[in-house]
């Protein structure tokens, strides 16, 4: 039975405390002079002034989304790239001595993502000419971009014209010089292309749900992506995901039964991989980056194969009928789910690395910002690389002597063995032989990881060698 | 594939009652939902969900000597046209299966039907209103009966639904709560729901096949219900993907919440003396604001005392955002 909380069932979508998005909130109006009447009229075009500096023109994009014409275009911006700096700075996603790998898909999160990781190293560039000591280093900054075309095959001019783009935009954001690394998604299963082609294209046909075929293309992606950045000498990727995918991300998850490890992919940081994943943009809405890249002249190219199928289109829909019955619904749906605990994996991992400056070391240290990387307490799905919920988790233990098919189907989470993995048995060998090799020997690692597991918890009932039995 | 036909076909073409009427026992002693000798009332709408519900428990309490003491319980909001239908088939329940019936009304209890209530607030917030007022006159009603437990029909579908309606709405409490199979063990009547993990798609057919008397209209004052668009996302996604309602539930269940987030203090209602976590209970708070003439008192986020009545914020705001929320209907 429940008792009656103080939060009413009709609690506005958005708080006032949590969304800080330009999202229609009466109650952040700052005392401006905004009348009743005006917001009615929706949006208070009526203004002449910037309801934030309140002496500039406001802008208006007319774009019919919300909080149009409240605010001039430099309070916009330094909202927008206030929150990115923000996020940047309180998360330790760059620091001095790190070399940024920037996911960049052409859309226009990555594309802001960019451009304000590009804005941050300019400024650091000038910091470091101006100081005499020389003591802070400017972060090195490259950007990947992950070729599909062996997936989509009929989209191969249009990724040909979207990369020649890409290649001229990256060179335009210099000085500093950026490498530019375009590697195609196949690449995670070797160099020989034509053979990584041809795996790739057997292992996608292999999986029968549409869904399921789309989010393993995703978690590919991140392989390769990871490969460029380790294989470059990377130790940050910057991936420009915005509060709008991760709230659709927060509903597909939850339909798909990945409950458990949902509140790994949604934090700022997510350093499970070798090279930890930032997402500096997270609490920036769709909505702000488009009209960024409008307000910038930011040119965005849209693959087609963006377009999603299945579950994650019906996600997409929804989030999308629900943004229009109220456009703060995003906000609260990553706010709710920011409630969720995170992992320890959620921080910067501790790294014994003598060319972080001392002053970075301690601020660090200070704000508990980092974590100490010999803790594995989880075991993860090879496939998703998602912390598997240990009390539902099959006993991999059993399938010691078993094939190696059996101890992939038991490695892996419930989602992916539903929605990946053959449904049929006999299908599983082959299956697996079509697997990346990273994938493979994240089952063996897990075999391990399980014992030393098991090994932990019963520690205090086991004896050691020297001790005296009575 | 569809839920029933997975039923059938995991069954290996058994009767597709033996096995649901067989999955529903399993659920009943898998989660110890009952102890024999139990006083047991059956929350009983007259729809599906809750015909289903009294038809099969009686028929497990009688094969399997669950030694269980059965009622029917019913609440009467005061809906004209609806609700008066529905308990003449709860009526008729109570002789087809045997079970004794209690009804409790609205109006004795709050002096207040539906339909006076709607006609004072409109369409808007109605839902909150009869949820609030349900969840105490079942509590009531099951007091009057001397009952150990109350049993509802909530359906997986049911489920499902409120916790996407918790994500949208940033109830994460609720959230942590609304999984759980049986609720309320410190509270006064415990509820459970063996219904949990059965579709509704499977009930709609139990009841179909089985000719089983039940009232099959949806209440005529819940169109704006926000619970609709998470009901319609529900039905797209079972199209492709049947399993995607037990999956949310799963979901669910797995959410990492810290312990301590979850439960607000439990008191006792200042005014009435029901379970509270405020000074009144929120019957009180929705009641005192009837019959005050502020129907706005009790809705929308607390501003200080609560009898605050500066609605013109509320008023102002060019899309309505109180009406689109439904009561939450966390059982």
């Amino acid at each position: 039975m429940a008792s009656f909380s103080a939060v009413c069932e009709l609690d506005m979508a958005c708080n006032s405390s949590g969304c800080e998005s330009g999202c229609y909130d009466r109650e952040k109006d700052n005392g401006s002079k905004i009348s009743v009447e005006d917001a009615v009229a929706g949006g208070g075009n009526q203004e002449s002034v910037c309801v934030k500096c309140k002496c500039n023109e406001p802008m208006t994009f007319g774009d019919g989304g919300s909080d149009d014409g409240r605010f001039c275009a430099e309070c916009f911006r330094n909202n927008v790239f206030g929150k990115f700096r923000l996020a940047v700075t309180s998360h330790a996603m760059i620091t001095p001595s790190d070399n940024v790998l920037v996911a960049f898909s052409g859309g226009s999160s990555s594309r802001v993502a960019l451009q304000f990781v590009h804005e941050l190293q300019i400024k650091a560039l000038k910091n470091y000419e101006a100081s005499r000591d020389r003591s802070l280093p400017v972060f090195g900054v490259g950007v990947a971009f992950v070729d599909e075309t062996a997936a989509f095959p009929a989209l191969s001019t249009e990724t040909v014209d979207a990369s020649e783009w890409i290649r001229s935009t990256v060179s335009s954001l210099s000085p500093p010089a950026k490498d530019l690394h375009v590697v195609p998604v196949e690449s995670v299963f070797g160099s020989d292309s034509l053979d990584a082609r041809d795996r790739l294209v057997k292992l996608l046909d292999s999986v029968p749900d549409d869904t399921g075929k789309e989010d393993l293309l995703l978690h590919l992606k991140m392989l390769t992506l990871q490969k460029v950045a380790s294989e470059n000498g990377y130790n940050r990727l910057v991936v420009g995901s915005c509060t709008s995918r991760i709230a659709s991300h927060v509903l597909s998850a939850t339909v798909k039964g990945r409950g458990y490890s949902l509140s790994a992919d949604i934090q700022h940081v997510d350093a499970r991989w070798k090279v930890p994943i930032v997402l500096p943009l997270r609490d920036c809405v769709r909505l702000e980056i488009t009209r960024l890249c409008h307000l910038d002249g930011l040119k965005t190219v849209e693959l087609a194969c963006r377009s999603q199928c299945g579950i994650n289109d019906l996600v997409s829909s929804f989030v999308a009928l629900l943004q229009e019955e109220n456009p703060s619904r995003e906000c609260t749906i990553v706010r709710t789910a920011a409630k969720l605990t995170p992992f320890y994996f959620n921080k910067i991992p501790e790294t014994d690395d003598s060319n972080v400056p001392m002053a970075t070391q301690r601020r660090l240290k200070r704000f508990n910002l980092k974590y100490d990387g010999s803790m594995t307490t989880e075991a993860f799905c090879p496939i998703c690389n998602g912390p598997l919920n240990r009390s539902d988790s099959s006993d991999l233990d059993t399938f010691e002597e078993g094939q190696e098919a059996d101890v992939l189907y038991a490695a892996c989470c419930s989602s992916c063995r539903f929605q990946i993995l053959p449904e049929d048995g006999s299908y599983l060998e082959q299956f697996s032989s079509f697997l990346p090799d990273h994938m493979i020997s994240q089952v063996k690692h897990q075999k391990v990881d399980s014992q030393a597991h098991l090994r932990e918890k019963i520690k205090d009932c086991l004896l050691l060698d020297d001790e005296e039995v009575v | 594939m569809e839920a029933g036909e997975a039923k059938s076909k995991k069954a290996g073409g058994e009767c597709f009652y033996e096995v649901f009427e067989e999955e529903i026992h399993q659920v009943i002693v898998g989660n110890r939902l009952f102890k024999s000798g139990e006083r047991v009332a059956i929350g009983a709408s007259g729809g599906k969900d809750s015909t289903v519900l009294a038809y099969v428990l009686s028929e497990l309490n009688r094969r399997h000597n669950y030694g269980l003491d059965l009622f029917l319980l019913s609440v009467d909001e005061g809906i004209t046209g609806y609700r008066d239908d529905s308990l003449e088939t709860v009526k008729r329940n109570e002789v087809q299966y045997g079970l004794p019936l209690q009804i409790v009304s609205y109006k004795d209890l709050y002096g207040w039907t539906m339909d006076e209530i709607v006609k004072m607030i409109g369409l808007k917030n109605n839902c909150t209103f009869c949820g609030v007022f349900r969840r105490q006159a079942l509590d009531r009603g099951a007091a009057l009966l001397k009952v150990d437990k109350l049993v509802t029909g909530h359906n997986a579908d049911d489920i499902a639904e409120t916790v996407l309606l918790n994500i949208l709405r940033g109830d994460i409490a609720r959230l942590s709560r609304c999984t759980s199979i049986t609720t309320g063990e410190d509270g006064p009547i415990p509820r459970c729901k063996p219904f949990k993990y059965t579709y509704e798609k499977e009930i709609v057919m139990y009841a179909y096949f089985k000719k089983l008397d039940y009232f099959s209209t949806e209440c005529i004052y819940s169109p704006n219900a926000y619970r609709g668009f998470a009901r319609e996302f529900i039905k797209d996604l079972e199209r492709p993907r049947p399993r995607a309602i037990l999956d949310i539930i799963k979901s669910g269940e797995d959410f990492r919440i810290a312990t301590t987030t979850k439960m607000p203090e439990q008191g006792t209602c200042e005014r009435c003396g029901y379970i509270s976590s405020q000074k009144w209970c929120k019957a009180c708070v929705l009641l005192e604001g009837l019959n005050r003439g502020l129907p706005k008192m009790g809705i929308g986020r607390p501003r200080g005392s609560g009898n605050d009545q500066k609605d013109t914020k509320a008023r102002s705001t060019a899309k309505s955002i109180e009406s689109k929320q439904c009561g939450s209907l966390d059982f």
